[in-house]
């Protein structure tokens, strides 16, 4: 499986990178924004899905999810939205702009991976790793 | 500092006789995680002075707040995942088919917490089988042990935090309102939920029969005895040909023979054995 990492925060890049991996994701681009995102698209060789920020200099995300849904060879590329946008009515926008999925920063690590399980990319362990007094 | 010693004993079997949940010995640091806040909360140096006190001076609402702390566990939107796929995909259906004449559907979520598990059933009742069950007399209700969790299930306000665990963002802006920095549930899914306190390990007070009782993520704590009891209470609540899900560490296997494990799509939900078909 193969993602696109597009944030301009290297921290926050970072760190989607990581729970990624975790997430049993092994192949992991990054970009700074919208433009380096479609720089580094080969269409030979297209990511899964594509972790979305909103707000990025020269090509913001809901920018690129429009650019990703505007090229058919792009359509299917998965697109979650991760932002600290919170309004509902940009969370609408962003999913009639063509996004599948969309998580407010700042997030558990945790609610990454109920996302990706919604996109179908990462099943949960079924049963609970929380229960920290269970005793049998 | 960790809890241990007197306190540790005092709160291990204060837990187990209010709630049968069974805590080791060694989880003093658990209970410490649990209780600090609330004792610094309430003017105390940390949990193991306000376990002190509370020891030395009996105090129901403190017990009960200590308790509450101690069993209060984190929900989330359509928890696995799996068993409600298989509610939407085979369960539901089958219940609208098999109802078709007395037209009513109950559904109860016996440890509700916040009300996730109960709301995540309104919301794809709403979302799949509006016309399915229209005009029928829907009964969704949660019970759960804290008093504060069954407020916060009525009052159906989440943090950004809450809403991130699970829930699809289309159901999200479909169902629910920005309210200042937390997103409460619109009235047309909150008022198809109650709420109400219970014990589990207390007698249960006359209930209607269930369609589909969801008792997940709680036998875990319970010694093998309790397991038994509670699963023989529910399986005498679950109305003919209904269904009862555990959570996935779960099992009635070996502890309640009238219930029968039935795998259905990729969860595993119980049946009462003999049923009717």
């Amino acid at each position: 499986m193969k993602a696109l990492v597009v944030d301009d925060s290297r921290a926050m890049r970072s760190i989607l990178s990581r729970l990624l991996r975790k997430a049993g994701v092994d192949h992991i681009a990054e970009a700074a924004d919208g433009c380096e995102a479609i720089a580094c698209l080969d269409d030979d060789d297209l990511p899964d899905i594509a972790l979305v920020d909103w707000n990025m200099p020269n090509m913001n995300g809901l920018e690129l999810v429009g650019a990703l849904r505007g090229r058919p060879e792009w359509r299917r590329i998965t697109i979650l939205m991760v932002t600290t946008e919170s309004e509902q009515g940009q969370i609408v926008r962003a999913l009639a702009a063509g996004a599948h999925e969309y998580l407010i920063k700042p997030f558990e690590e945790e609610s990454l991976f109920d996302k990706l399980a919604i996109l179908g990319f990462h099943q949960p362990v079924q049963g609970d790793s929380t229960n920290d007094f269970a005793h049998n | 500092m960790t809890v241990g010693g007197e306190q540790l004993l005092f709160v291990r079997q204060l837990v187990q006789r209010k709630t049968a949940i069974v805590l080791g010995e060694d989880k003093g640091y658990l209970v410490d995680s649990r209780l600090s806040s609330l004792a610094r909360d309430l003017g105390h140096a940390d949990a193991t002075t306000m376990l002190d006190h509370l020891r030395k001076k009996p105090d129901l609402a403190l017990e009960q707040r200590v308790l509450e702390a101690m069993t209060t566990n984190e929900t989330l939107w359509f928890r696995d995942r799996a068993p409600f796929e298989a509610l939407r995909q085979h369960v539901l259906p089958e219940l609208a088919r098999s109802g078709a004449g007395s037209r009513q559907l109950r559904i109860w979520s016996a440890a509700c917490s916040s009300g996730q598990e109960i709301y995540s059933i309104a919301v794809l009742l709403e979302e799949h089988f509006a016309d399915r069950f229209a005009g029928w007399k829907i009964d969704l209700a949660g019970t759960d042990f804290s008093v504060e969790m069954v407020k916060r299930a009525s009052e159906g306000l989440y943090s950004t935090l809450e809403v991130n665990r699970g829930l699809p963002a289309a159901s999200l802006v479909r169902h629910f309102d920005r309210e200042g920095a937390n997103w409460r549930l619109k009235p047309s899914i909150r008022s198809r939920a109650r709420f109400w306190r219970m014990n589990l390990v207390e007698p249960w007070a006359p209930m209607p029969a269930w369609d589909i009782v969801l008792l997940r993520n709680v036998l875990i704590y319970f010694d093998i005895p309790t397991k038994e009891k509670v699963l023989r209470a529910a399986s005498r609540q679950m109305a003919p040909g209904g269904y009862l899900l555990l959570g996935g560490a779960e099992t009635a296997v070996g502890i309640c023979p009238e219930l029968v494990p039935e795998k259905i799509g990729d969860a595993t939900f119980y049946r009462l054995e003999g049923r009717e078909q």
